[in-house]
């Protein structure tokens, strides 16, 4: 871990902004196995200084963990005829399948506007720069709900303080990934603020991989599909002649 | 305990798993449905994609129904001449009702025409039956045990050409009913998604006047071929069978199947179609429901799935 610490420092170079972060992760990659019920992830690093740290404008931290991206369509429904159906739809360009936020004290508070708008960092500024193809007049409304739906399935989470600062020097956050993750590379970019804007910033990234038979079925299904799906058929048919046979057995 | 499902990319809990396939195979051996009408809102529920559902539902319910029609080859509850006549017929409707679906999918309303299929279909059908066999159920209590089982009236079914001898199901008809018959299932069976028993079984009843003791092995063993044809399809099409989510489903599945099957010998063939139409009742009420009143959360969304 030092000698990450250390390489992470040598590969920044000479520093040109007065503060910099040096970062780490507690792993680089999360491997899926049968029995993946989530996994922890710690970020932790320091802010480099080359002068005694000013005392104001406050220091804070903000880490975001981001899963893969891909386009999604947004249905609302509206009734017709007395029946809900699916009206109006929106396609959006590429939308992350997990979000996590963690800040050092409360976003609104620690970020400026210009700052979220220029670096993309919360959520909703996220969102807001996805292509958004089938234009509508309250387009703004699916995003939010794609947000919200988000939040529900705890796809999209926000961890206010969840950046622990000691000493205006060095930081952790913690991030839970749930069990229902989507293979893919997640990034995390971190930032570093003072007084709302951001001073640096870091990014790394974690590989997300199925292995074992989750990796060798995924492959199979996806480069095989005939061969699948008849080693499919197979299975259900030895299952259902075993079992009928087993139970002629037993009741004998 | 957990288990992560590779094609699906969700983690669930095995025994909920278990205990579903369980349920639907115990349903299928019991009434000779396959239990495709209800594997697949289930899986959604516990949060499975929809395309994953469809597809790995189907694998599910080949074990079950082959578990099922073994069962009941031994008591010789299978027409093998019906029910290839009723395969073909289903091939030919399979054929047309996949190209009704991509219509529909063309113009964007297919979500809708599934649900209001599922609704008029199974309404109509549990509605039909719970009526008749509530029916039989008080003629045979008023009248006590001694009832005129009568071989089916539609004389007009006589008149058609190409008669064959359904030896097991005591039928002498045109082949033309059970071709058409089979037809108008596969075409409903492409379009909702299932391997179309609870339309199969009241039919061969009803209109084909088959005995009922017959009409559950037939019915599995056109459904078996059906939801085969579909697996494959899934597969070869859009990737989404999920082996291990189908293993899962049918080791509860053919346990539950064998279960179902011997259950249905000790119920008397009016009580059983009571229940089975009870059941397809409820579904179809719960699909109802969910197009009527308003939905909690209006939109949804949608992942469109990388290659």
């Amino acid at each position: 871990m030092r000698a990450l610490l250390l390489a992470l420092a040598l590969s920044i170079g000479p520093a040109l902004a007065e503060e910099t972060l040096v970062t780490g992760l507690s792993r680089d990659d999360v491997q899926i196995t049968a029995d993946f019920t989530g996994s922890d992830i710690l970020v932790y690093g320091a802010v480099q200084r080359n002068s005694p740290a000013p005392q104001s404008p406050p220091l804070d931290v903000i880490v975001t963990l981001e899963g893969p991206s891909s386009p999604v369509t947004v249905r609302r429904k509206a009734r017709i005829f007395g029946i809900w159906v699916n009206r109006a739809a929106v396609n959006l360009g590429d939308v992350p399948n997990y979000f996590a936020i963690a800040s050092s004290g409360v976003l609104e508070q620690i970020l400026s506007p210009d700052d979220d708008l220029r670096h993309q960092i919360s959520l909703p500024r996220r969102l807001a720069v996805t292509k958004i193809t089938a234009e509508s007049m309250d387009s703004w409304e699916f995003l939010q709900a794609a947000q919200r739906i988000g939040s529900a399935k705890g796809n999209y989470v926000t961890q206010q303080s969840g950046v622990k600062l000691a000493e205006d020097t060095l930081f952790r956050a913690d991030f839970a990934l749930p069990a229902n993750l989507t293979e893919g590379d997640f990034t995390v970019r971190m930032f570093l603020l003072r007084g709302g804007r951001v001073i640096d910033t870091k990014e790394q990234s974690i590989e997300v991989r199925k292995t074992g038979i989750e990796r060798q079925l995924t492959n199979m299904a996806h480069h095989q599909p005939l061969l699948y799906g008849i080693l499919s058929l197979l299975l259900a048919a030895v299952a259902g002649w075993g079992a009928s046979e087993i139970f002629r057995i037993w009741r004998r | 305990m957990q288990i992560y499902l590779p094609i699906a990319e969700v983690s669930v809990n095995l025994f909920l798993l278990l205990g579903l396939g369980g349920l639907v195979g115990f349903l299928s051996g019991m009434f000779g449905v396959g239990g495709g009408f209800l594997i697949t809102p289930l899986l959604m529920f516990i949060d499975v994609p929809p395309g994953v559902a469809v597809a790995t539902g189907a694998n599910q319910v080949v074990a079950s129904s082959i578990s099922g029609v073994l069962a009941q080859l031994r008591r010789k509850g299978v027409d093998f001449v019906m029910g290839t006549v009723l395969l073909i017929g289903g091939m030919i409707g399979s054929f047309i009702g996949v190209q009704i679906f991509a219509y529909m999918t063309a113009l964007g309303q297919v979500d809708v025409f599934v649900q209001l299929s599922y609704v008029f279909f199974l309404g109509f059908i549990g509605a039909t039956m719970f009526w008749e066999s509530a029916r039989a159920i008080l003629r045979s209590q008023r009248q006590g045990a001694q009832q005129i089982r009568r071989a089916h009236e539609h004389s007009w079914m006589h008149s058609l050409p190409f008669k064959v001898k359904f030896r097991k199901s005591g039928l002498f008809i045109s082949v033309l009913p059970p071709l058409a018959l089979g037809a108008a299932v596969g075409i409903l069976s492409a379009i909702m998604g299932v391997g179309g028993g609870f339309i199969l079984v009241p039919a061969m009843i009803y209109l084909l006047g088959m005995p009922t003791k017959v009409v559950v092995g037939t019915s599995l063993f056109q459904i078996i071929f059906v939801t085969g044809f579909t697996t494959i399809m899934h597969a070869v099409n859009s990737q989404t069978v999920d082996m291990m989510l189908a293993f899962v489903l049918i080791v509860g599945g053919v346990i539950g199947a064998q279960i179902g099957s011997r259950m249905s010998t000790r119920l008397k063939p009016e009580q059983l179609r009571i229940l089975l139409a009870l059941l397809v009742l409820a579904v179809s009420i719960k699909i109802a429901l969910d197009l009527l009143l308003m939905p909690s959360e209006l939109y949804s969304v949608t992942r469109l799935v990388l290659p």
